[in-house]
């Protein structure tokens, strides 16, 4: 028998703990104070998603994508629509992408929201969650009024869009973007001035550019980091290349930077959710596609910038109406992974800092 | 639209180091993608990640063809920022042979390789801690195998943890 270590304890956090953002178990050994280790256990929301692709068509399969990172629906679908029309050489119309992409940027923004207020939470700021909620509302009442949902959307289709906008959807959309970037200040005066959320935040869990990679690290991690790395810029998808904005970067790697970083994320959005609609082609929503899906022998490895990084799709086709094979490359799952370099050396009450400023959906993690 | 043949830097370094065992290299909806002999993957990796900067590994899974005598692909997919290019690595799996593991040059290989033995049972040498990581440890079976059946379950798993005499 190998002797105990009496200064080592072992603590359970979760999976039914309320900054934990879902089913997530992680083992700390702890001294004293101090995270030796930490071990996820993940796996308590896993429903098979994969192995459900195989069993379904490729429409039936569409519905499922949202239920995985299902505060970001929208690019759940976005991803998995792009990676269906790759294998079936087809490309979506320029109304359809413009829709895609003003959908997929208020996405990013709700979800970013949702972050930005739990995030808070955890640390002990009650207050910013009201009032992200209250924003984030606005952004699905449009999602409802364009397709009757609120969260697990389903708004896309494979080839475009399902419906046409409604009456009112321009407006609706601006006077979000202009009311909206006046209360990122607010928050901003809420928070990023505070003494106690700066002290709190600044160099804990610190991820360096090289670590990142190391890692897989994608997302606004990987920018804050200072690696200006979008996919959205990189290899622009839905017509991204004719929207202006910007990569927001920051230099430390640290929580208080991830911070900075998605709240300028969220005032890009609003940029680029701007211009896309000021400007929707006229023509139809949907590409000239077979009412079957059938996609042609092959496979494609499709994917996007989802708001937690990068959400791929790996699809193996035979030639039927159903996936050979289908792979979800999660960026939750593989961010999450990164959580034992960060918390190694933290104070327990950082690892509760650590967690939310990973930003993960225990829904994706686990699939 | 069919496979074209993906010539260039990066098959081409491919084949000077590995020479044979790059069994071929083609392009499919203008995504590259080079098919290995399983020996040659971890070579290979470090060959991109070392000499063309490859420096993330986007992912790895696997795709089971029951049919065939090497029954698994092994897909590995890496990019690299400096090149804005991203690859894509198949190997057959032999039944009697052990992929080794990735985790000595991606860190993140660790999690990705976990779910690819989980799902499919693929064992790869020199994992540092190779345990299921969705499904529970003491599941028997491999989800993702196409002879596991869409309901199919562990019922003695079942019935040992959950109390009931099945999840059906």
């Amino acid at each position: 028998m190998t002797s105990i270590d009496s200064n080592e304890l072992v603590l359970n956090m979760g999976p039914q703990h309320p900054s934990t953002h879902g089913v997530l178990r992680i083992v700390l050994k702890l001294d004293g104070e101090r995270v030796k280790s930490t071990e996820c256990i993940i796996g308590y929301l896993h429903r098979g998603v994969e192995k459900i692709a195989e069993n379904r068509t490729y429409v039936q399969f569409a519905p499922y994508v949202d239920r995985m990172d299902y505060l970001a629906a929208v690019s759940n679908g976005l991803g998995y629509c792009l990676a269906v029309e790759k294998l079936m050489h087809s490309v979506a119309p320029p109304r359809a992408q413009a829709v895609r992409v003003i959908l997929t940027e208020l996405n990013r923004i709700a979800s970013h929201l949702l972050w930005l207020g739990t995030h808070a939470l955890d640390i002990g700021a009650i207050t910013p969650l009201f009032y992200t909620l209250r924003e984030r509302e606005e952004v699905l009442k449009i999602f409802e009024n364009y397709c009757g949902a609120r969260l697990t959307t389903h708004a896309f289709r494979i080839g475009g869009l399902q419906y046409e906008l409604y009456e009112g959807f321009e407006q609706q959309v601006n006077m979000f973007c202009d009311q909206f970037l006046g209360k990122v200040d607010e928050y901003e005066e809420l928070l990023s001035g505070n003494r106690i959320w700066r002290e709190r935040l600044r160099g804990v869990g610190v991820l360096d550019a090289d670590t990142c990679k190391r890692y897989g690290v994608t997302g606004p991690m990987l920018r804050a980091a200072g690696v200006p790395w979008d996919l959205r810029k990189a290899q622009p998808y839905s017509g991204y290349e004719q929207y202006e904005f910007d990569v927001p970067t920051r230099a430390s790697g640290d929580t208080l930077d991830r911070y900075f970083v998605r709240l300028e994320e969220m005032r890009q959005s609003v940029r680029i959710v701007r211009q896309a609609v000021a400007n929707i082609p006229a023509g139809p929503i949907m590409a000239k596609i077979a009412k079957v899906i059938k996609p042609p022998v092959g496979e494609a490895y499709v994917s996007i910038e989802a708001p937690k990084g990068e959400l791929g799709y790996f699809i193996v086709s035979d030639g039927t109406t159903h996936p050979y094979r289908l792979r979800v490359r999660p960026p939750s799952f593989v961010n999450l992974q990164a959580l034992d370099h960060m918390a190694k050396g933290a104070l327990v009450a950082d690892v509760v800092a650590i967690i939310g400023t990973i930003d993960i959906v225990l829904g994706e993690v686990d699939r | 639209m069919a496979t074209v043949p993906w010539d260039g830097a990066i098959p081409e370094l491919l084949r000077e180091h590995l020479g044979a065992a790059v069994l071929d290299t083609h392009l499919y909806v203008d995504q590259p993608c080079a098919v290995l002999s399983l020996a040659a993957m971890l070579p290979g990796l470090e060959l991109l990640h070392a000499e063309a900067n490859f420096d993330y590994l986007v992912d790895i899974t696997a795709v089971d063809y029951p049919k065939r005598e090497c029954r698994f692909d092994l897909v590995y997919i890496v990019y690299s920022h400096s090149r804005n290019q991203r690859v894509r690595l198949k190997a057959q799996v032999p039944a009697n042979q052990k992929p080794l593991s990735a985790v000595p040059i991606f860190l993140g290989a660790n999690w990705l390789e976990r779910e690819v033995f989980d799902m499919y049972g693929i064992e790869f040498a020199g994992h540092p801690n190779l345990t299921r990581i969705l499904m529970p440890d003491e599941w028997a079976g491999f989800p993702l195998r196409k002879d596991y059946g869409i309901t199919q379950m562990d019922n003695t798993w079942v019935q040992n943890n959950l109390g009931i005499e099945s999840g059906q």
